[in-house]
């Protein structure tokens, strides 16, 4: 009975040492660069999206945008926002240079007066155009910009804890749940702010695979349980077709697009 | 009258009878009342809640204005902590990483959602079409002296900082942290607020001698709120020990005193049973229910164990039938001393102001419950008790009676005379009564000895005020607050605003579009206007939406469809009266100056407390009303004299106009707290009146006295009675007048004034009155010469 017991604690403990083998952090780090490499080589794409802003009181209000994406590997990916409406706005378009070390650079055309802003602030947590999502949410995801740590697998799914690098960060960590059966995409992600404690949740709906490979979530749903407030991204078909190159994210390109 | 001597032998009979059962069945009677007793109080639950909002009943129009106001905008709570550093200096390297320091620390505040300090403060310049947005001074470490001053002289030109976060010298600085209560249960979210600042604080003061640190905010209002509750339940273990010294001096006996400690704690133990039971969360003004239980509760067992004692000392007589016949003598008398109490008490409901319907509804219960316990485990622990007879008291008792009855000789030689001259007094206190004015500015609530008050204080002195009001400007129209006509007038409206000597601080939407405007033209000083074209001024908007910091968003300043948006308004202290006409005036200049859109009415939670007490006050008119009536008809039936109840009308009301004639001269301002005291000082004033009364009647009915005679009689026979029970009350409330919570404090001290009053009406007026109007009557019967009068 107690060699069996023995046996029993010395295979348990056997098992657990062949697992940790790797470290939490390596593996959070290997999962999120196996996401980034499973999403890698769509080089550009473009789509329409409404965002739907709810207040605590079930007030809404929309904007409907559009934004295009162009892949770069090297550094930080590149990305164009039109606004469509209100009305008073339309032709208001920003122009964002993610960087994968240091501050991103960002442009703003604003017709009624006709000028392109260069905006220069490493404020990413504030919140985007009233959302509830924050510029570091939407911009474009660099492995460097965290440090990882797997924290448990349920079935298919890794859930792996990411601390910002950036002291400016409104978080003090995110814990993400990707999905390693379906090309790691991302199914929902928690946020902690600085006092760590949650603060949002973000869940992906209506996935959709593209070339076969890319997966791109047509719902984005991002409820800040501390505010109650709510923010609803429905997107439009995306268009990975247009072959957009580094011209059509230019200053010039950014005056085009917003008219 | 053989049906008046029937129902009065019925109540006799009835007192007998219960006492004899209650002397008979003694332990049983004691096991059952200690068994509801404990059996209440297992029910209880002490809890408190400090939230600002429990002033407010949910029909309270300013608080539906404000709640209005705070669906349309961010809502939120704060805590301003206030740096002062010691060399006067904020803006030196070592006080910039302190205050950034700090900054950080403040982010780990519970439910706090965003920290503002002059170090994080979003700055925007412009360099042609170049915008930089940042702190203002980020890792201020590595930042020198050259580019400190330069941080210093942005600092005190911006107006979002100026007399908000920082002085005008730049000696005095404020962290200015937002927390969002989930409001789930104020009585554990904001001790949790106040527990984590308050250790941030004193490790900070411990890493930073060189700062002075004040704090202040609504969150400790609320803290201060829920500490003063605690501090005044606290007074109860002064008065149970009043309430022991007096027994013990007025009976001269421990069982007696032992008995009424058991009396006054079972009425308690069932209040507290009572918040149980009614989910009451204890707030300042109810907090004091202990002591005035205590102090109400203590005159009925002191009526009938003096009468007892009496009856053994004085008349002999053996215990069980000195007990029976205190009961018969006491039982009516304490009935109705008891239930005017409860009517006072429970028309404190008619109130807008909802702790004070639990202090009268917790009151009542308890006052009910005292006049059970006093009637049965008095009596029950009397008879378990042995007592030991003595006779030396006597002789005292006879000399004071000399004094009362002079003192009846007094008055009765000179009834009208002493009419007039209380007339005449009462007239010009009522008078001055009249220029009283409501004030119920909250931070004075709090006395010197409350550091919420010391530091708010300071802060309203150095730095900012505390008292704001907010307009919700509307412009008519989804988007319009991008209107070029809309941000003109509401530019005019914050100009306007500027210029008032009251206010401290102005914070607009029109001072935004300013700002941004300016940006946009490469910091040009002439643009800072607002935009003349709609587009231009949302796509600024937006500009500047995509500029705010974590924690911030527009909304705290522009609805969700932007067409309104919050003009706030800091004011210097105040008194309430200058509020209401400054929010007055701030609304006629809309109306005057403005499109009917643009119209709005002031709102916030100073100007909620300035309007409580007119509020209350009415509310309470009809509740007094009542009281008066049901005090009077009580009073008709138990002297049986439909006349006599009517006079005693103006005994019970005068002492509160003289009160209050009296606090013109010591105050002249009255809070909320002072509101109540009508309708439940006449509750406990009305006791004089009737023991007064009644043994003048009695005087005039069975032993056929003409008024003189029977006023001297009512001297003689309640004087003492009268004297030892204000002096009771007035120990209970002189108590309470050492509360540092205004509403409670002067609460407290009117209600000594009208005490006082009272017994003074009641010993010069009433006999007066008394005697004028059996004027005619006495002319009549036979003038039966008592030989008291010749003594």
């Amino acid at each position: 009975m107690k060699t069996i017991r023995l046996f029993l604690v010395a295979s348990i403990a056997l098992h657990a040492s062949f697992i940790s083998a790797q470290t939490a952090e390596e593996r959070g780090l290997q999962i999120a660069k196996a996401a980034e490499k499973a999403d890698e080589g769509w080089g550009s794409s473009s789509v329409d999206l409404k965002m739907v802003l709810k207040n605590k009181n079930g007030q809404t209000s929309q904007r409907f945008l559009s934004n295009s994406f162009l892949e770069l590997t090297e550094d930080g990916d590149k990305s164009l926002i039109v606004f469509d409406s209100p009305k008073d706005v339309k032709g208001t378009a920003t122009l964002t240079f993610t960087h994968k070390v240091g501050s991103d650079d960002q442009w703003l055309y604003l017709p009624s007066i006709k000028r392109v802003k260069r905006i220069s602030s490493n404020n990413k947590s504030g919140p985007f155009v009233g959302s509830e999502f924050a510029y570091e949410d939407l911009s474009s995801q660099e492995v460097e910009k965290y440090a990882y740590k797997f924290i448990k697998a349920e079935g298919d799914l890794l859930y792996v804890e990411q601390d910002p690098v950036d002291p400016k960060s409104g978080y003090t960590r995110r814990i993400a749940v990707y999905n390693k059966d379906k090309g790691y995409r991302l199914e929902k992600m928690d946020f902690y702010d600085r006092k760590n404690s949650l603060l949002k949740t973000l869940t992906y709906e209506d996935y959709k695979l593209y070339k076969n490979k890319y997966w791109r979530a047509l719902t984005l749903n991002m409820v800040n349980h501390q505010t109650n407030k709510e923010t609803l991204l429905t997107f439009s078909d995306y268009n990975f077709a247009a072959a957009l190159s580094d011209e059509n994210f230019t200053e010039v390109a950014l005056k085009r697009a917003g008219k | 009258m053989n049906a008046i001597n029937k129902a009065k032998n019925a109540t006799n009979a009835f007192a007998k009878n219960w006492a004899n059962f209650v002397i008979k069945f003694k332990w049983p009677v004691l096991i059952f009342t200690i068994l509801l007793a404990t059996g209440l109080a297992s029910q209880g639950k002490m809890q408190f809640d400090g939230d600002y909002h429990v002033f407010f009943s949910e029909s309270n129009p300013e608080l539906e204005a404000f709640d209005a106001l705070q669906e349309k905008y961010t809502k939120d709570d704060n805590v301003i902590v206030v740096l002062a550093p010691k060399n006067g200096d904020i803006f030196t390297k070592e006080n910039l990483m302190a205050i950034e320091e700090l900054t950080a620390e403040a982010w780990n505040t519970p439910y706090s959602s965003r920290v503002d300090a002059v170090t994080n403060f979003q700055h925007t310049s412009a360099q042609g079409d170049d915008l930089y947005v940042d702190d203002l001074s980020y890792e201020s470490v590595s930042k020198t002296d050259a580019e400190i001053l330069e941080i210093k002289e942005k600092a005190l030109k911006e107006p979002l900082l100026v007399h908000r976060i920082i002085n005008e010298t730049g000696s005095v600085t404020a962290i200015n942290i937002t927390v969002k209560l989930p409001g789930v249960d104020s009585a554990t979210e904001i001790p949790e607020v106040t527990i984590a600042t308050r250790e941030m604080i004193t490790n900070f003061k411990e890493k930073h001698p060189e700062f002075e640190v004040y704090t202040t905010g609504l969150v400790p209002l609320n803290t201060a709120f829920f500490e003063a509750a605690q501090r005044d339940l606290m007074l109860t273990m002064v008065m149970l020990l009043i309430v022991i010294g007096v027994t013990l001096i007025l009976t001269r006996n421990i069982f007696a005193t032992i008995a009424t400690l058991f009396v006054v704690l079972f009425s308690i133990m069932s209040a507290v049973g009572f918040l149980g039971l009614n989910n009451i969360k204890l707030t300042p003004p109810s907090s004091v229910f202990p002591t005035m239980i205590l102090t109400l509760a203590v005159a009925d067992s002191i009526h009938i164990l003096i009468t007892f004692l009496q009856k053994v000392r004085k008349d002999g007589m053996e215990k069980k039938e000195a007990l029976v016949e205190s009961m018969r003598l006491n039982f009516m008398p304490v009935f109705i001393t008891s239930l005017t109490t409860v009517i006072g008490f429970l028309t404190l409901n008619f109130g807008d102001v909802p702790p004070f319907w639990d202090l009268g509804n917790i009151v009542a219960f308890g006052m009910t419950m005292a006049f059970l316990f006093s009637t049965t485990t008095l009596p029950a622990l009397m008879a378990i008790f042995p007592i030991w007879k003595k006779k030396k008291s006597a002789e005292a008792a006879q000399e004071k009676m000399g004094w009362y009855t002079n003192l009846g000789t007094f008055v009765v030689a000179r009834p009208i005379q002493l009419t007039l001259i209380s007339t005449g007094i009462i007239a010009i206190l009522t008078f001055l009564a009249t220029k009283n004015v409501f004030n119920d500015e909250f931070v004075e609530y709090f006395d010197n000895s409350v550091q919420f008050r010391t530091d708010s204080d300071f802060v309203n002195d150095n730095l900012t005020g505390f008292y704001n009001v907010e307009f919700s400007v509307g412009s008519g129209e989804s988007g319009g607050i991008n209107n070029p006509t809309y941000l003109q007038k509401l530019n005019a409206f914050e100009d306007w605003m500027e210029e008032q000597p009251e206010v401290v601080h102005v914070n607009a939407f029109s001072e935004v579009a300013r700002r941004v405007n300016r940006s946009m033209h490469g910091d040009n000083e002439t643009y800072y206007r607002v935009p003349t074209n709609r587009e231009e001024a949302a796509q600024y908007l937006l500009l500047y939406e995509l500029s705010l910091p974590f924690g911030l968003d527009l909304n705290n300043q522009i609805n969700v469809d932007k067409s309104e948006s919050r003009v706030t308004a800091t004011l210097e202290n105040i008194s309430s009266a200058e509020m209401i006409a400054f929010s007055n005036r701030a609304e006629q200049w809309l109306k005057d100056n403005a499109p009917e859109p643009m119209h709005a009415i002031g709102v916030s939670p100073t100007m909620m407390f300035s309007k409580l007490g007119f509020r209350q006050a009415e509310s309470m008119f009809n509740g007094n009303i009542v009281a008066l009536i049901l005090i009077s008809l009580v009073l008709m039936i138990a002297l049986r004299n439909f006349k006599l109840g009517l006079l005693s009308i103006i005994p019970n009301v005068t002492p509160v106009l003289v009160g209050f004639g009296f606090w013109y001269l010591f105050k002249g301002t009255i809070n909320t707290g002072m509101v109540i005291v009508f309708g439940m000082t006449l509750g406990i004033i009305v006791d004089d009146t009737v023991h007064f009364m009644s043994k003048f009647l009695r005087a005039r009915r069975e032993l056929g006295y003409d008024a003189r005679a029977a006023i001297i009689y009512a001297f003689e026979t309640v004087g003492k009675a009268l004297v030892t029970t204000t002096l009771v009350l007035l120990a209970g409330f002189i108590v309470l007048s050492t509360s540092s919570f205004a509403l409670n404090s002067y609460m407290a001290r009117i209600t000594v004034i009208i005490i006082l009053a009272a017994l003074i009406i009641d010993f010069f007026l009433l006999p007066s009155l008394l005697i004028l109007i059996s004027r005619e009557k006495s002319e009549k019967t036979v003038t039966r010469a008592p030989q008291v009068q010749t003594n």
